[in-house]
């Protein structure tokens, strides 16, 4: 057995409806468990770009990405492991404020950890960090002692690291296609 | 100037302007007025009315197999599109190019369990290729020529059109043109000249090849370039269950078929081949067996037009991503003339010991109850080998698959991917329909006729000529062996109590009649071919035959019983 690693799918869509649908049913049928999923319009109009995590080996993922780039109204799918992009994901910590009012130490953490006080009240305050999962997990962690009373973590998004951006060729690509059947 | 039409009118002018002559369907709330425009329509388009939607699916099946155009039915909403979805997940696994429209409740009462409406579009998705939900008029041109283009091009499959009842009803303007082009959906791969100058390569070097033809073969139209290739460099050719009829059976070239009921020659060569050149296939496990232990010997050359086939089951050397016509007649001027007379020769004593030990058994026999072997046998013989093939699932399926001979391409149909019991006597029904200068000679068995046996009042209706023969074992034969080979023979809930079958076809107005002696039996078919329409022909089968060779599930591809003591040996 190949070794299983997490994987970052991108793929990129038609705005259509029912893909998400088509996309998750095909890792159910593998019975892959999908960690982490964003979804959001694209810098392109009309294409809308959803962002996978799922951990499994990589001959697993390479046919994943076959099946749902077969799907009609998907554009493109790419597999990608960390190294390979850029990423992040936001976390928001929801805390008692009463709980914050004699600590010293707070604006250290939130310095040290690179977060930030979205909402203060009287009844509570919201944190905010981006980061990658190990940070926002550990900023959990520092936190926890302050009674957290909501905890939420984004999906993933992602760039590429590439220099060439390939969904672009491709729909350049698929331009002229359209243009020389008429 | 344009016209205003309703959502139910621009169906069916626009299944008209893709060339639609016959659709399959059944009425209901949700689709009247649908089933209202058709009734002005009926000069140009016929419509069959089965007995039940998933007869409507297979019928559709039937016909787009023989004829190669796309199948078409419509049922309404709820409980008539949820029968569809055997069709469906039929017509997938079996590359079936198929418009299926269902009725829908009115769009503005979606989500609100109305009558009738269920989550057409939830429930088909992971069975089709595509499935849209139509909930304005102005889409119904727009979507219906995008449902033909995608069932009909690439590596064809079924679509869903779930039409919402108001969008039947709203008026829009008229104005039709076919698809042509879909952004995200490439059907015309272009053969890549590098890839293709790479297999030929591989097919110059090798010494011992073997070509393993798969519908695509036919989906595609490359018989011609199949056989021409084969004769060139010397190849010989295996075909699947659904690649049968690609080549003729009397071609010097051609092996025999593949998988768990195949023949020992091909199998046990998949093994001893040095490449394999796969056409059209999907490497089933009935195809590969234990995939562990598959042509170890081999390097595997795999053309298809679905790129997500490439090492899906197996891992391959090289791939020709491509239509197999064009790919197969790209490659032919590439290779080298060749003959491999050694390595054909290795196909001779595999086809003596399956004739000494298995065919001559089953087809020979002088005396008890007939075999299905030898009616198959005689039923292709009386028809020249040229009739139409129509299977249902189990022991029929196999044995009909091994004796019948084909001569024409395009002469099986049988249910592959999902061995659908049930599946026979519709697909028979749009088979006749689609060539009816055919003969269609359908096989089934007692079970699987049962299960869609009310088509027979379809056959009445329309007066379908279809040859029903019915390899009667009053068994579940196929599960039945499973049960004798593999679990003691206890039998659990196989035997069957059956009705009188030849009663039950005359209560249709179908001649039909039972034949119990082997002496009979070549009068009887005789009789059932001459006969101007439908027949039936209940034959009483051992109880007790059963399909050999056979590799069980799992086991390698060149692991055969010859019965149900012996087994093939390989020296
Ligand atoms: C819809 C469906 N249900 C169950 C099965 C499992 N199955 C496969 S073959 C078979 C027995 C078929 O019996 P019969 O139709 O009498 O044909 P025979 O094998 O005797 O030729 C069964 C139950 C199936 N393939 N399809």
């Amino acid at each position: 057995m190949e070794e299983k690693q997490l994987y970052t799918v991108t793929v990129f869509t038609e705005n259509q409806v029912g893909l998400l649908n088509q996309i998750s049913i095909i890792f159910t049928r593998r019975s892959l468990n999908i960690e982490s999923l964003s979804v959001s319009a694209s810098s392109i109009p009309g294409v809308h770009k959803f962002v996978i995590t799922c951990v499994s080996d990589r001959r697993s993922m390479e046919k994943v990405i076959m099946q749902i780039q077969k799907r009609i109204d998907v554009l493109r799918a790419f597999l990608y492991t960390d190294d390979e992009i850029v990423y992040q994901e936001v976390a928001l910590y929801k805390v008692p404020t009463y709980r914050l009012l004699d600590e010293k130490n707070l604006e250290v953490i939130l310095r040290q950890h690179n977060a930030r006080i979205l909402e203060i009240n009287r009844e509570y305050t919201v944190i905010e960090k981006t980061g990658h999962g190990e940070e926002t997990e550990a900023l959990f962690e520092e936190l926890k002692r302050y009674d957290i009373r909501q905890f939420v973590r984004s999906g993933r998004v992602a760039v590429t690291k590439s220099p060439v951006e390939y969904l672009t060729l491709w729909l350049e690509e698929q331009d002229r296609r359209q243009s020389q059947m008429v | 100037m344009s016209e205003k039409i309703t959502g139910a009118e621009a169906l069916v002018r626009a299944l008209i302007a893709e060339d639609v002559d016959t659709v399959f369907g059944y009425p209901g709330g949700y689709i009247i007025p649908v089933y209202d425009r058709l009734y002005d329509y009926t000069d140009q388009l016929r419509h069959i009315l089965v007995r039940h939607e998933q007869g409507a699916t297979h019928a559709a099946q039937g016909y787009a197999r023989v004829s190669g155009r796309t199948g078409v039915v419509i049922a309404t909403s709820g409980p008539a599109a949820t029968n569809l979805v055997t069709g469906l997940s039929d017509a997938m696994m079996d590359s079936t190019p198929m418009v299926v429209i269902t009725g829908q409740a009115p769009a503005g009462m979606l989500g609100t369990d109305s009558f009738q409406e269920t989550d057409v579009i939830g429930i088909t998705q992971p069975v089709t290729k595509w499935s849209y939900q139509i909930r304005r008029a102005e889409d119904v041109p727009w979507a219906v020529a995008r449902a033909f283009y995608i069932a009909s091009t690439g590596r064809p499959g079924p679509v869903v059109l779930d039409f919402a009842k108001d969008a039947q009803t709203a008026l829009l303007d008229w104005k039709y043109e076919k698809c042509r082009y879909i952004r995200s959906y490439h059907p015309y791969p272009a053969p890549d000249p590098d890839d293709l100058a790479s297999v030929a390569a591989m097919i110059d070097a090798s010494s011992r090849p073997m070509i393993l033809a798969g519908h695509g073969v036919m989906i595609s139209g490359a018989e011609k370039e199949l056989a021409a290739l084969a004769e060139k460099a010397g190849i010989p050719v295996a075909a699947t269950l659904l690649g049968l009829s690609s080549i003729p059976s009397d071609h010097p070239l051609y092996k025999g078929m593949l998988g768990m009921h195949g023949n020992i020659g091909p199998n046990v060569n998949t093994n001893r081949a040095d490449l394999l050149i796969a056409v059209g296939m999907r490497f089933d496990d009935r195809v590969t067996g234990d995939v562990a232990h598959y042509a170890p010997e081999a390097r595997i050359v795999h053309i298809d037009i679905d790129a997500s086939e490439f090492g899906k089951n197996v891992h391959t050397d090289a791939t020709i991503h491509a239509d197999a016509r064009e790919a197969l007649a790209a490659l032919l001027p590439l290779v080298a003339e060749k003959s491999h007379p050694e390595w054909l020769a290795e196909f001779d004593r595999p086809e003596r010991v399956e004739r000494d030990a298995v065919m001559d058994v089953e087809l020979h026999r002088t005396s008890g109850p007939m075999t299905m072997g030898e009616v198959v046998a005689a039923v292709s013989e009386a028809t020249g080998h040229r009739g139409v093939l129509v299977t249902d699932v189990g022991q029929n399926q196999m044995m009909s698959a091994r004796y019948f001979r084909y001569t024409d391409p395009r002469s099986i149909i049988t249910s592959g991917g999902l061995g659908t019991m049930g599946f026979g006597l519709p697909a028979a029904i749009g088979a006749k329909l689609a060539a009816p200068e055919r003969t269609v000679t359908f096989f089934t068995g007692d079970g699987g006729l049962q299960m869609t046996i009310q088509e027979l009042g379809t056959i009445m209706q329309y007066g379908v000529g279809v040859k029903i023969i019915l390899l009667n074992n009053d068994f579940l034969g196929n599960v039945r062996q499973w049960q004798e080979l593999f679990f003691k023979s206890r039998f659990s809930q196989t035997p069957m109590v059956n009705p009188d079958f030849v009663k039950i076809a005359s209560a249709y107005g179908i001649s039909a009649e039972r034949v119990s002696d082997r002496s009979e039996l070549g009068a009887a078919v005789d009789r059932m071919l001459a006969h101007d329409g439908a027949y039936l022909l209940d034959v009483a089968i051992d109880p007790t035959d059963m399909v050999f060779p056979m590799t069980p599930a799992g086991a390698h591809v060149d692991d055969i019983m010859l019965s149900r003591t012996e087994k093939y040996q390989l020296k």
